[in-house]
C-alpha cells in the first residue's frame, strides 16, 4: 500500500474511476502532457488518451458549458478549473444549468459532473490565486460542495463525487496537498458524501473546520491540551449537504463551539454552522458561539497572507474564550 | 457561385531574421536613427530587467514571476507608439509598454513580490493594473473605449492578451463591442505560440487569430512580433485611425515565449528543445540590433557600455525594491472601500490586536 499525498490522492482516484467506468473524461486547461499546473492530473493523459484526458481552450464558461453538455448526454466529465479564482465565468453554467437541470426537467435530464479546483491560500501565489469562494457554491441549490483535507478522505470523496449523479464542486487545499503522506489503499472504496469527520475526541469545546485550516486546527487543539483543555475536532469535509448531527453531537457533550474557516467572515459558510446552533442547540450550549475567519477584505498577497489566514493563536484565543464564560 | 464576403490577413514585416529590410518604404519614424537607438536601448534594458527578475525569484526573493523574454519587440513597439493619454490594460507580462510609460521597476518587483503597492504605479493612474484573470482585460479597454467616444475625447483604449487568451469570451465580447460601436480601441494579440502548454492549434480552428477581429468588424492584420518597425507601424496606423473616430482594430503579433510560462512552470514537460532554438533565431533584439549596426548607429563598444548602465540601473531598482518594508496590516482593510465601514472597523481593530497578542 502506498504512501501517499492529498494531491497524489486526487489521482489516483481520478486514474481509479477512468479505469472503471470509461464514461468518466478529464478536461480543463493543461491538463493533458503538462499533468496539470500542480500536477494533479499528471500520467493520465499516457494511461487514457487524449479522448479521455482533454486540453481545452482557454475559456472557463467553455469548459463549464461542455461539461454541463457532456454530463447531460451521459459522459462523467471531470472538469479542472486552473485554480479557484477563475472559476467565476463558470458561475453561469454552474448556477443556471448543471445545479439545476434535474429541476428544470423534472428529472428528465440531469448533470453528473464534478468540478475540481485548487483552493485556497497560503502558498505565495500571485494575486487571484488563493481564494476561498466556497460560500458562493454552499448557497447554490443543487449543488454539492467538498473540501476533503487528507490524503485519505480526497481520494473516497473524489470517488464519491465523480459517482453522484448530481454536479459536485470539488475543492482541494492546495496548501497541504503536499503537506504529509498516509497510506491510502487504491480499493475504489468512496467515502459518504454528506458526513463529517471526528478527528480528535474531546469535552471542553468543538472546534469544527475544513480545508487546509485542519491543519492550523489540529494545531490549536495540541496547544490547548497543553493548558488542559480538551478539544474535539471536526472536518466538515462535506459542506453542502450538512452533516449538521456529527458537529450537534459534539456540542451536546462540550457545550462550546468554535468555527474556523480562512473565508471571509460575513455570510462564510461559518455562519450557516453558527445559525444552525442557534437553531437547534441553543440549550446546550454554554457560551456564543465563535468564529475564527478570514476577514471581511480581499485576501492580500503575499507578504501579509498569513495574518490574514486565521492563526493557531487566533484560533487557542476563541478557544479560551468560551471557556471563560461561565 | 455569389460570395457573400471574403477577406485576407495581411502579414506586416520590414526587418527580416538577418536584419534586413524586407521592404522599400520604410516609415518615417524608422528614418529616425536615434529614436530607433533609443527603442533598442530600452528592448535591452527590458531583457536585463527581466534577466534579473528571474535570478531574484531563482534566489527567493520574488514571487512566481511572468518573463517577458521574446516579447520586447512587440511591448516597446507598443509602448512608443501610444500616447500618455491613451490608456493601456495589459495581462500580467507588458512591462516593457509600462516602462515607457512611466511604471518603474521596482513596482513590477512590488507586485511580484506579493505587495500591492505594486499596482499603484508610477505610470499613467487611468492605466489599468496587470491583470491576472485571462481576457478579463479585454473588456475594460472597451469600457474605456467607449468612455472616450461618449466624452468625444482623442484617446485610445489599448489591451494586449495572449493567444490562449483570445479563446475567452471576454475577448470576443470586447472586438464585438467595439466593432458594434465603431470603439477607439486596440487589441493587440501577443501570440507567443503557447497558453502554458497549450499550442496555438489547440486554443482554435482558425487560420489567424487576427481573422477573429475582421469577424467583429475591425481593421485586422498580423505582425511580424520579432520586427520592432512592424509592430510600432501598425499601432501606429491603428492608433491614428481610432483617434480619428476610424473604429478599432486587431493586431496579432506573431513572437515566441522564449522562457518557460512563469518561474511555477517548466516548459520542458511539453515543448521541443528544438523548437525553442529555431526560435531564438527569430529573437527580436538580434534583428534591429544588426539593422542599427548596417546603418552604422551602434556596435559593440555602445552595447557594452549600455549593457554596464542598465546592470547599474537595475541594481538601484532591486534596492530599492528590497528595501521597502511590507505594509503595515491595516493596508488589507483600508482600501477595501472609500470609507471603512463599521462592520469592517471592528474586523480591523480585532486583526490588529490578535497581531499585537501574537508578538
Ligand atoms: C481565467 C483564467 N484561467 C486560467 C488562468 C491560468 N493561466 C494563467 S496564464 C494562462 C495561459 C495564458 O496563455 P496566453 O493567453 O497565450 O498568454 P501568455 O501567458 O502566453 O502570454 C493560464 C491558463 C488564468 N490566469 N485566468
Ligand atoms: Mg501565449
Amino acid at each position: 500500500m502506498a504512501q501517499i499525498t492529498l494531491i497524489e490522492a486526487v489521482t489516483m482516484a481520478l486514474a481509479y474511476e477512468m479505469d472503471h467506468d470509461a464514461s468518466v473524461i478529464v478536461l480543463g486547461e493543461d491538463v493533458g502532457i503538462n499533468g496539470g499546473v500542480f500536477r494533479a492530473t499528471v500520467g493520465l493523459l499516457e494511461k487514457f488518451g487524449p479522448e479521455r484526458v482533454i486540453d481545452m481552450p482557454l475559456d472557463e464558461t467553455t469548459i463549464a458549458g461542455v461539461t454541463v453538455g457532456m454530463a447531460a448526454q451521459g459522459m462523467k466529465p471531470v472538469a479542472e478549473s486552473q485554480f479557484e479564482g477563475f472559476m467565476y465565468p463558470m458561475l453561469d453554467q454552474i448556477a443556471s444549468h448543471a445545479a439545476r437541470l434535474r429541476n428544470r426537467t423534472r428529472g428528465r435530464m440531469h448533470v453528473p459532473a464534478v468540478f475540481r479546483a485548487p483552493w485556497g491560500g497560503g502558498i505565495r501565489a500571485p494575486e487571484h490565486h488563493s481564494e476561498a469562494n466556497e460560500a458562493i457554491f454552499t448557497n447554490i441549490p443543487g449543488l454539492r460542495v467538498v473540501l476533503p483535507s487528507s490524503p485519505g478522505r480526497a481520494y473516497g470523496l473524489l470517488l464519491a463525487a465523480i459517482r453522484d449523479p448530481d454536479p459536485v464542486i470539488f475543492f482541494e487545499p492546495k496548501r497541504i496537498y503536499r503537506q504529509y503522506k498516509e497510506e491510502v489503499p487504491d480499493d475504489g472504496e468512496a467515502l459518504p458524501l454528506d458526513m463529517c469527520f471526528v478527528l480528535r475526541d474531546g469535552s471542553d469545546v468543538t472546534l469544527v473546520t475544513w480545508g487546509a485550516q485542519v491543519k492550523e486546527t489540529l494545531e490549536a487543539a495540541d496547544a490547548l491540551a497543553d493548558s488542559g483543555i480538551s478539544a474535539e475536532v471536526i472536518d466538515v469535509a462535506t459542506l453542502k449537504p450538512l452533516d449538521f448531527d456529527t458537529i450537534h453531537e459534539s456540542v451536546r457533550k462540550t457545550g462550546r463551539c468554535v468555527i474556523v474557516h480562512e473565508a471571509p467572515r460575513t455570510a462564510g459558510f461559518g455562519a450557516e454552522i453558527a445559525a444552525r446552533l442557534a437553531e437547534h442547540a441553543m440549550y446546550d450550549l454554554l457560551a456564543p458561539v465563535q468564529r475564527v475567519t478570514g476577514y471581511d477584505t480581499h485576501i492580500p498577497l503575499f507578504r501579509l497572507e498569513m495574518k490574514y489566514l486565521p492563526s493557531v493563536q487566533r484560533i487557542v484565543a476563541a478557544a479560551q474564550q468560551t471557556l471563560a464564560v461561565s | 457561385m455569389t460570395i457573400a464576403a471574403s477577406f485576407e490577413i495581411e502579414y506586416l514585416q520590414y526587418l527580416d531574421t538577418t536584419g534586413k529590410a524586407t521592404r522599400k518604404d520604410l516609415p518615417e519614424f524608422a528614418r529616425d536613427l536615434d529614436h530607433m537607438i533609443d527603442l533598442y536601448k530600452t528592448m535591452l534594458f527590458l531583457r536585463v530587467f527581466d534577466t534579473k527578475s528571474i535570478a531574484l525569484q531563482r534566489t527567493g526573493k520574488l514571487g512566481t514571476y511572468a518573463s517577458c523574454l521574446g516579447h520586447e519587440a512587440v511591448y516597446i513597439g507598443i509602448g512608443s507608439a501610444m500616447q500618455e493619454e491613451d490608456v493601456f490594460a495589459p495581462s500580467y507580462r507588458e512591462y516593457g509598454t509600462q516602462f515607457i510609460r512611466g511604471v518603474k521597476p521596482r513596482e513590477v518587483l512590488l507586485y511580484w513580490g506579493g505587495d500591492e503597492r505594486g499596482s499603484d504605479f508610477s505610470g499613467p493612474a487611468h492605466d489599468f493594473p496587470w491583470t491576472v484573470p485571462i481576457g478579463t482585460q479585454c473588456l475594460h479597454a472597451a469600457g474605456s473605449a467607449l468612455a472616450f467616444k461618449l466624452r468625444k475625447e482623442p484617446r485610445v483604449a489599448v489591451f494586449c492578451i495572449g493567444d490562449g487568451g483570445t479563446s475567452k469570451a471576454d475577448f470576443y465580447g470586447a472586438i464585438n463591442v467595439a466593432g458594434a460601436m465603431q470603439l477607439p480601441m486596440v487589441a493587440v494579440i501577443v501570440n507567443n505560440q503557447w497558453a502554458i502548454s497549450t499550442p496555438r492549434q489547440a486554443q482554435t480552428g482558425a487560420k489567424t487569430l487576427a481573422q477573429k477581429g475582421l469577424a467583429a468588424g475591425l481593421e485586422s492584420l498580423q505582425v511580424d512580433g520579432n520586427d520592432l518597425i512592424a509592430v510600432r507601424a501598425a499601432m501606429d496606423h491603428a492608433l491614428k485611425r481610432a483617434r480619428h473616430g476610424h473604429g478599432g482594430s486587431v493586431i496579432e503579433a506573431i513572437t515566441y515565449r522564449l522562457s518557460d510560462h512563469t518561474t511555477a512552470d517548466d516548459a520542458r514537460r511539453y515543448r521541443d528543445d528544438a523548437e525553442v532554438k529555431a526560435a531564438w533565431e527569430r529573437e527580436p533584439l538580434l534583428r534591429l540590433r544588426t539593422w542599427l549596426e548596417l546603418a552604422g548607429a551602434w556596435d559593440e563598444q555602445r552595447e557594452e557600455a549600455w549593457k554596464v548602465q542598465c546592470g547599474q540601473r537595475m541594481d538601484e531598482e532591486v534596492n530599492a525594491y528590497l528595501g521597502t518594508r511590507t505594509q503595515p496590516l491595516e493596508a488589507t482593510f483600508d482600501y477595501t472601500y472609500a470609507e471603512l465601514p463599521i462592520d469592517l472597523v471592528e474586523q480591523r481593530t480585532a486583526a490588529l490586536a490578535a497581531e499585537s497578542a501574537s508578538h
